[in-house]
């Protein structure tokens, strides 16, 4: 669906994006991470041609990047904003023509998608008349409208409570389910493991991780241990114990070069193995330890 | 294109259907011809409803006669100040006016009591009265007779007339061509600070409340100021017309109404009684006319459109690059002083050179450099211009406004987007250099 091919941009002395390739396959929610400035913001400007890199190629559905492909893109910008003045279905009329729709057409999909979300008695409210999440929603049919194959969201439930959350995460998948492709910029992991099939990791400037959820997984193994002991037979020695609760032991063990099994023999010795797991890292961690790598080295 | 013009729609629409567009558009022309209209009928009201206003004269030079008019009677008595002074406060007199014995070249020591301040009016009145009596006595103590001065006594009015290369004559008078002036010029300079204003504020909101960036993912930046830019045009144009609409049929109304029972001559003297004296005794009405109708209105209102528009688009651009700039209308402040200055040099240059004499170097060039041309020129077009100034004017004012919105568009570009940061002259340099 996309695909970008040694991106380049800066700003003065500031690089943006240096040799930034990334590929997006059909029908995958695609996760963009990275922490502020690291130029998740200009990469997706470049994608809905708000700016120009300076150079490198961007290729929609195989064609290289050209004004028509905006009808084929939903976006989603992290700082959302509606007129105030107007009203809800004005609003989104609007919306939906500048993405090339059919006045007839727009009609018809706005109103599919004010009964789907249940918010028909809104369309002759203004916009300041809205609560915050409201105004969300508004904001998020007007990106929709136009059913493009490609979605882009920029931190898409910032603002949200969690019941419209959940709404929107429903309304992604269902989009999903039905072939678009999804791009979801954020720094909140948890909604990365729930929602994405693929990741990239963007951090100042560069692409420093990319892959499957489970391939990323893989790579940043801290290789660590959860232990739960108890009916000691031997005394622990003390710079492992982390908690005791009523004659159980909890701790967490590097394997520092060992086999797995050979820890275990080792623990077997001190006591009952009441649980020995590894500890797979959370996307977080592997953000913030991928960041903190790159950083230092 | 289709998507200029959905902008223009938007901007447009939302702007004619508020309720203070309405109001603005159909109060504004009511209050001329609604304070015509009240000042002529206090005028009417004043003087068929008023009583005659007594005036006591005390003269002790026994010299002076002062004839009673309208609104005043003089009553001459030989009683005391003290006495007139009784009546007034009484009740039974208006005023009293105390001519004390002096000196006939210096005239001291005039007063006048009332029970209330007297207008400026009565004050000039008798100022003027007693002057035209102490000159007649005057002259009649030198030996000359009163009535000889009054014989040669004559008016002079030139009549104008232009001269063109072919020869045609054209009748032309120096205060019609200066109310055109006047007027058409005043209203460039407002149409322009208004709705530049409105394409500023308009360009801030959508910044501020971050809209742009969705809507430069649908449409080029440029797209969306130039339909900004358009849009707003089109509700001034709108406005515009339904005022002269309005004023036109208003002022027939009144006009007519009132001129029923007043003839115009009689309200214009009420107006200015010194200037229409002169214009009814010297031209007739024929000539008025003459006037009136040798105007070359269509070049006039061609101009005005033209420069209206012009004026316009050239400032707009430039409105709506500092408000892409900025992130707040008090911020744009510092960015208003280079806009504000050739508009206010141009309004001043209005009054201080071009209706005065409309064919000075500073107001050929004042009417010829773009940012000025708008109102000089309209200051100077009823006064009639050679056709290549006109020419070179236009001209430069369709190559300046290209220029600017090139430039605006420069900036608004980059500006659009950028938040947080409170631009320098020296990035807005940056942002018109920076190719993207």
């Amino acid at each position: 669906m996309l695909k970008i091919e040694k991106l380049n941009k800066s700003y003065g002395a500031n690089k943006a994006l240096s040799d930034v390739d990334l590929t997006v396959s059909e029908g995958l929610v695609f996760g963009l991470l990275g922490p502020n400035g690291a130029g998740k913001t200009t990469l997706i400007r470049i994608i809905n041609q708000i700016i120009d890199g300076d150079s490198g190629k961007v290729y929609i559905g195989g064609e290289l990047l050209a004004p028509k492909h905006i009808e084929l893109i939903g976006y989603l910008p992290e700082e959302r904003g509606l007129y105030k003045k107007m009203k809800v279905w004005d609003q989104m009329l609007y919306f939906a023509r500048l993405k090339g729709l059919s006045s007839s057409d727009a009609r018809i999909k706005i109103k599919y998608w004010l009964e789907k979300l249940e918010m028909e008695t809104w369309r002759d409210k203004k916009i300041e008349d809205l609560s915050k999440g409201m105004a969300q929603k508004v904001q998020f049919i007007s990106t929709v409208i136009h059913n493009p194959p490609l979605l882009i969201l920029d931190e898409p439930f910032s603002g949200f409570d969690p019941v419209n959350a959940e709404i929107i995460k429903d309304e992604i998948l269902e989009l999903k389910a039905k072939g678009t492709t999804v791009i979801l910029s954020t720094h909140r992991m948890e909604s990365v493991e729930l929602l994405c099939d693929q990741v990239a990791m963007i951090n100042r400037s560069k692409k420093i991780l990319d892959g499957t959820i489970k391939q990323v997984k893989s790579i940043y193994r801290p290789e660590v241990y959860s232990i739960t002991l108890d009916q000691l037979t031997r005394d622990l020695p003390t710079e492992w114990i982390l908690k005791e609760d009523e004659g159980s032991y909890s701790f967490t063990l590097p394997l520092s070069g060992k086999h797995p099994n050979e820890l275990l023999n080792e623990l077997m010795q001190y006591g009952q193995v009441n649980r020995f797991q590894e500890l797979i890292p959370s996307m977080e961690e592997i953000f913030i330890h991928q960041v903190k790598s790159t950083e230092n080295g | 294109m289709d998507k200029i013009w959905l902008v223009i729609q938007r901007e447009y629409v939302s702007r004619v259907k508020k309720k203070s567009f309405l109001l603005v558009t159909l109060l504004t022309p009511l209050i001329f011809p609604a304070i015509m209209g009240v000042f002529v009928w206090i005028a009417m009201e004043e003087e068929g409803g008023q009583s005659l206003r007594i005036i006591e004269v005390v003269d002790d030079n026994k010299l002076f006669f002062l004839e009673s008019s309208d609104q005043y009677a003089f009553s001459f008595s030989d009683s005391s100040p003290e006495e007139a002074k009784k009546l007034v406060q009484e009740g039974n007199r208006y005023g009293f006016l105390h001519i004390p014995k002096f000196d006939i070249t210096e005239p001291t020591g005039i007063s006048f009591y009332g029970e209330k301040n007297p207008s400026m009016n009565l004050i000039s009145y008798l100022e003027n009265n007693l002057r035209k009596k102490i000159e007649e006595q005057r002259l009649f103590e030198s030996g000359i007779d009163p009535q000889i001065i009054n014989d040669v006594r004559t008016q002079v009015a030139i009549k104008s007339i232009t001269l063109d290369e072919e020869g045609t004559e054209t009748v032309s008078d120096a205060t019609v061509n200066y109310a055109i002036g006047f007027v058409a010029g005043i209203m460039i300079y407002m149409f322009i600070f208004i709705y530049g204003n409105q394409i500023m504020q308009g360009v801030i909101e959508e910044k501020s409340s971050r809209i742009v960036e969705i809507l430069v993912s649908s449409l080029k930046p440029f797209q969306l100021m130039l339909g900004k830019i358009i849009g707003i045009a089109g509700v001034g144009l709108t406005q515009l017309l339904i005022w002269i609409l309005l004023i036109g049929i208003l002022t027939t109304i009144v006009t007519g109404f009132l001129g029923l029972q007043m003839p115009q001559q009689q309200a214009m003297e009420m107006a200015n009684p010194e200037m229409t004296q002169g214009l009814m005794q010297n031209t007739d009405m024929g000539e008025i006319l003459q006037v009136i109708s040798g105007i070359n209105y269509v070049q006039i209102a061609l101009s005005f459109v033209f420069y209206f528009l012009g004026g316009y688009l050239l400032y707009g651009a430039l409105f709506a690059g500092i408000g892409s700039a900025v992130d707040s209308p008090s911020d744009a402040q510092q960015f208003m002083l280079p806009v504000t200055i050739p508009l206010v040099v141009a309004y001043m240059g209005l009054f201080v050179f071009i209706l005065n004499d409309p064919n000075s170097t500073t107001s050929f060039w004042l009417s010829i450099v773009p940012l000025t041309s708008p109102i000089a020129m309209m200051g100077r077009v009823s006064y009639g211009v050679p056709f290549w100034e006109l020419a070179l004017s236009m001209g430069l004012l369709i190559v300046g406004f290209l220029l600017t919105t090139w430039v605006a568009g420069k900036i608004y570009r980059i500006g659009i987007l950028m938040h947080g940061t409170k631009p320098s002259y020296k990035t807005l340099w940056k942002w018109i250099r920076t190719n993207n």
